[in-house]
C-alpha cells in the first residue's frame, strides 16, 4: 500500500518554532522549506537549522521532505552536500523544467549518497513544475527517475510565466493540472497540487481541493496547518461511499464463487474498473484510519 | 577554525536563539549567555554551545548568546551559522545522519 499525501505542510526552513511545532498539525508530510521562504542572506543558516532538526528531532511517522534551492541558483548543490545527509524522505526540486533537471539533481544525490555510505538511489525524490515549458514537458519529467514519487504544481512561478493571476476558480491552472496529473499517473506516480494562498477563504479551498480530488490528484501542498483538517475531510471517503465500495467488493466477491467475472449490484453491472476504484477506496480509507491513529 | 571577524546569526523570535561570536586573541571560549529559561535549561545551552565549537575546532573566541526558549537543534545550528560565518568560511562538513 503506498503512502498517503493528502497535505503537504510547508514550514520556512530559518523558522525555529514552525519547526519544532511542524508534526503536531497532523498533516501527512511535513516539507521544510530551503527555496522562496528563506532570504537570500539566510540560506545558511536555514541550511543548518533544517539539517540539526532532521538528524536531532523525531516526527514519528511523518514523511519528511526537503525542498532544496534548484541547481542553477548556486545553492542547490550546496543543500544537497547538507540534506541527503540528513536523510529526509523525499528531496523536492524546484522549478523542474525537464528531465534533464531531475537526471542532473539525481546524479548529485547519488554521488552524495556514494561518498556518506548510504545506500544509493534510498533519497526520494519529487519535483515540482513550475513553468509552461515544465508543464509542456510534464510526462517525460514524470518517467525521469525512478527516484520520483509524484510531481507537484508550482502556481505562482507558473501564472507568472503565462503572464496571467491567479483566480479563485483556478481556471488558469486547468491546462497546467490535466497534464501534470495525466503524466504523473501514466508513470505511476503521485500528482500533487499547489497551495492555495487566501488562507481566510475556507469555503475557496473546500472547493479547490473538492475538484483537484477528482481530476484525480493525490494532495496538495498546504500553508497553513488550519487547512489540513478540511483537506483531510475532503480526501477521505464518506460513510456511504465506503458503504458502496463494500457492496461492490461482496457482489464480486459472490460472483468470483460462482465462477463469473462479472456482477450486478442494484441493477448496475459491476466489472474490473469498477471493482478497482472499490478497492482504492477502501485502501484509502484504511490508510487515513492507521495515519489517524498513528497521530493519537 | 578560525574565528576571523563578528558572525552573528538568529533571531529574536520566540524558540529561537541569537549568537554572536568574535575573535579573541588568547585560547579559550569566553561565552556570555542570556535565557528567559536559564535556571532550567541554562547549563543545557552553553553545553551545547562549546560543543558545537569544539566540533567546529573554534579554541579562541568570545560568544554572546541570547536565546528565547531554543531547542539543542536550534542552537547547534545558529552557533554553527555564526561560527562559518565569522570564519568566513562555506567550507561545510556535514556527517551522514548527524551529530548525536
Amino acid at each position: 500500500m503506498s503512502r498517503l499525501r493528502r497535505s503537504m505542510l510547508f514550514v520556512p526552513g530559518n523558522n525555529p518554532g514552525m519547526i519544532r511545532d511542524a508534526h503536531i498539525y497532523g498533516s501527512d508530510s511535513i516539507m521544510f522549506d530551503l527555496e522562496d521562504s528563506v532570504a537570500i542572506t539566510e540560506k545558511d543558516a536555514a541550511r543548518f537549522l533544517v539539517y540539526e532538526a532532521l538528524t536531532r528531532l523525531h516526527y514519528g511517522s511523518k514523511e519528511l521532505v526537503v525542498r532544496i534551492n534548484d541547481l542553477s541558483s548556486g545553492l542547490g548543490v550546496a543543500d544537497l552536500e547538507a540534506i541527503v545527509r540528513a536523510q529526509p524522505d523525499v528531496i523536492r526540486l524546484p522549478k523542474t523544467d525537464s528531465a534533464k533537471d531531475v537526471i542532473e539533481c539525481e546524479r548529485e544525490i547519488e554521488r552524495i549518497e556514494r561518498e556518506a555510505g548510504i545506500p544509493v538511489g534510498k533519497t526520494g525524490m519529487m519535483a515540482a513544475i513550475e513553468s509552461a515549458n515544465g508543464v509542456l514537458n510534464a510526462r517525460e519529467i514524470a518517467f525521469s527517475s525512478k527516484r520520483l514519487i509524484g510531481i507537484a504544481l508550482g502556481a505562482e512561478d507558473y501564472v507568472t510565466d503565462l503572464k496571467t493571476t491567479r483566480s479563485p476558480e483556478g481556471i488558469e491552472l486547468m491546462f497546467a493540472r490535466g497534464m501534470i496529473v495525466n503524466a504523473a499517473k501514466a508513470a505511476g506516480i503521485m500528482a500533487l497540487d499547489t497551495v492555495y494562498s487566501d488562507v481566510n477563504n475556507e469555503e475557496g479551498f473546500i472547493a479547490e481541493a473538492t475538484m483537484i480530488r477528482k481530476m484525480g490528484f493525490d494532495g496538495k501542498s498546504v500553508i497553513n496547518p488550519r487547512q489540513i483538517a478540511p483537506l483531510h475531510a475532503v480526501f477521505t471517503p464518506s460513510e456511504k461511499d465506503l458503504m458502496k465500495a463494500r457492496a461492490i467488493m461482496e457482489a464480486i466477491a459472490e460472483a468470483n464463487a460462482r465462477g463469473s467475472g462479472v456482477a450486478s449490484l442494484k441493477g448496475k453491472m459491476i466489472d474490473k474498473p469498477v471493482v478497482a476504484r472499490a478497492q482504492y477506496l477502501l485502501e484509502m480509507a484504511e490508510r487515513a484510519k492507521t495515519m489517524t491513529v498513528e497521530d493519537i | 577554525m578560525e574565528i576571523k571577524k563578528t558572525g552573528v546569526a538568529g533571531t529574536m523570535e520566540s524558540s529561537d536563539i541569537i549568537v554572536r561570536i568574535e575573535p579573541k586573541e588568547t585560547e579559550g571560549i569566553e561565552l556570555e549567555l542570556e535565557s528567559a529559561v536559564m535556571q532550567q535549561y541554562g547549563r543545557q545551552i552553553e553545553k551545547v554551545i562549546r560543543e558545537t565549537l569544539s566540533e567546529l575546532g573554534v579554541t579562541k573566541a568570545y560568544v554572546n548568546a541570547t536565546d528565547k526558549g531554543a531547542l539543542d537543534c536550534t542552537v547547534a545550528a545558529r552557533t554553527q551559522a555564526a561560527a562559518y560565518r565569522a570564519a568566513e568560511s562555506t567550507d561545510f562538513v556535514w556527517k551522514f545522519g548527524g551529530v548525536k
